[in-house]
């Protein structure tokens, strides 16, 4: 589609649906629903079309003998036997939650251990890469909100356990704060974001 | 509901927000334009986001924009529009590299717009025989299995950076992990405060807060990203004074 239809196209249904939020009219809200569910629709199909690019770019890996290919081996293969058993027995088949319970939950389960390794190590990391003060007071919150959480050897310290202690003095102040504070920048760069869409001069669409 | 209710209901204050920030964009814009230097405060990650843009076209490596794994049709999509802007100035600037940037999603419609992103940049510098649908990939559909599907990008295709512009949860220390281990850069933002306070520790430049959202102004990517960038400062302070201004007299019994 040539961009200045395109663009067109975007701006008038962006506008639309924003109006459905702030307008309470009839009109507007039953326009901003359909449109919704057209996206709900197109998401969908989306996921097909992001599917079909993950089985081309390892096909393509596997035909060309890049580094890694075997993996791209698995890939397909664990692909398509999934799409197989749910379609034969359905997505919330017996074989399809079998499938999902004793590979997929595993699988993830240990990426999550390796996860808690990573972040640790990157917190270490971080004290090499950058000393500063900054550095030192992010590791030491870390430290005492770690072990706040999960007292060592079940032993709670004085002033650092309880509803009183230093953990919940950090959690609920100056973290709630900070949180807080970033949010309230997130939310303003997100109608900055949105509003350039809507202007046309963001066009993620290709336009 | 009468027209009266319409003007005073909290969807009317909303959309006047909007309607404002709509407006100071477009008078910023107005009022920098004949500005030859836009004085924007400086943000370590996006220089050297810069020097690795120029150091990969130079050496014939690839960067890698990472768009994370949230929905365009909810609220963690906006990030992820600030990684496709991201996107679209390193596939501009890195046109004439041997490695063009490569792009990874854990979400189908995100995959869509960064193979659309690319390509459209392609054909509107007169390069669109350098397309490659491979440009734009979907490597998981769930957080995990996104991250994880972005490790070998980074591991076997020269990558001499990783940007991580979207919405993420932990697993994004998966990426910049990776990073880190094949000595490429890696400099992340995100709209989740569980990914910012990861990337402190594991990025080598977190984007903290809005700053990812001032991408677009820090790339050359135009005057309304310039002018959206003041635009929000000025909301913020008007929000930080409104708030104040709410506890003081919220002290004072007058609220």
């Amino acid at each position: 589609m040539k961009a200045p239809v395109s663009t067109a196209i975007a701006i008038a249904f962006g506008l639309i649906v924003l109006l459905g939020y702030f307008i309470p009219l009839p009109l507007f809200n039953a326009l901003r629903d359909i449109l919704l569910e057209w996206a709900i629709v197109l998401a969908g199909v989306a996921v097909f079309v992001g599917v079909a690019n993950l089985f081309l770019v390892h096909g393509r890996k596997i035909s060309r003998s890049q580094p890694g290919s075997g993996y791209s081996y698995v890939v397909i293969i664990a692909m398509l036997a999934t799409i197989i058993v749910a379609a034969l027995f359905g997505p919330t088949g017996y074989w399809s939650l079998w499938l999902f319970k004793n590979i997929q939950v595993p699988v993830e389960t240990s990426l999550i251990g390796v996860l808690a390794i990573i972040l640790v190590y990157a917190a270490a990391r971080l004290l090499r890469r950058k000393l500063n003060l900054f550095s030192i007071i992010f590791f030491a919150t870390v430290l005492v909100v770690l072990l706040g959480s999960v007292p060592l050897l079940g032993i709670e310290i004085p002033g650092l356990h309880g509803e009183f202690g230093l953990r919940s003095l950090l959690i609920q102040l100056p973290a709630v704060a900070g949180a807080r504070g970033i949010l309230l920048g997130v939310a303003l760069g997100a109608l900055a974001a949105g509003i350039r869409v809507l202007m046309g001069v963001d066009r993620p669409y290709g336009g | 509901m009468n027209y009266m209710d319409l003007l005073t209901s909290q969807g009317a204050v909303g959309l006047a927000f909007v309607v404002i920030f709509f407006f100071l964009v477009i008078i910023l814009a107005a009022a920098g334009r004949s500005r030859s230097v836009q004085n924007l405060r400086e943000i370590q990650a996006f220089a050297k986001l810069g020097r690795a843009i120029g150091l990969a076209v130079e050496a014939g490596k690839r960067m890698h924009i990472t768009l994370g794994w949230g929905g365009m049709i909810d609220l963690r999509g906006s990030s992820a529009l600030v990684g496709l802007t991201v996107l679209e100035r390193i596939a501009r600037l890195a046109s004439i590299s041997d490695r063009p940037p490569v792009a990874t999603s854990g979400e189908g419609v995100l995959g869509v717009l960064s193979q659309d992103t690319v390509s459209g940049t392609y054909k509107s510098i007169g390069a669109g025989f350098q397309y490659n649908p491979a440009a734009g990939r979907v490597t998981g559909l769930s957080p995990l299995s996104y991250a994880v599907g972005a490790l070998p990008v980074i591991y076997d295709e020269h990558v001499s950076a990783t940007v991580l512009a979207g919405h993420f949860g932990s697993e994004g220390a998966l990426i910049t992990d990776a990073a880190e281990r094949s000595g490429s850069l890696s400099l992340a933002g995100s709209d989740s405060i569980t990914a910012q306070s990861v990337f402190v520790a594991s990025a080598q430049e977190p984007l903290i807060g809005e700053e990812l959202y001032a991408a677009g102004a820090y790339i050359n990517s135009g005057l309304i990203h310039v002018s959206s960038v003041r635009a929000q400062d000025v909301f913020r302070w008007v929000l930080i004074i409104a708030i104040l201004v709410g506890a003081v007299m919220k002290m004072l019994g007058l609220l």
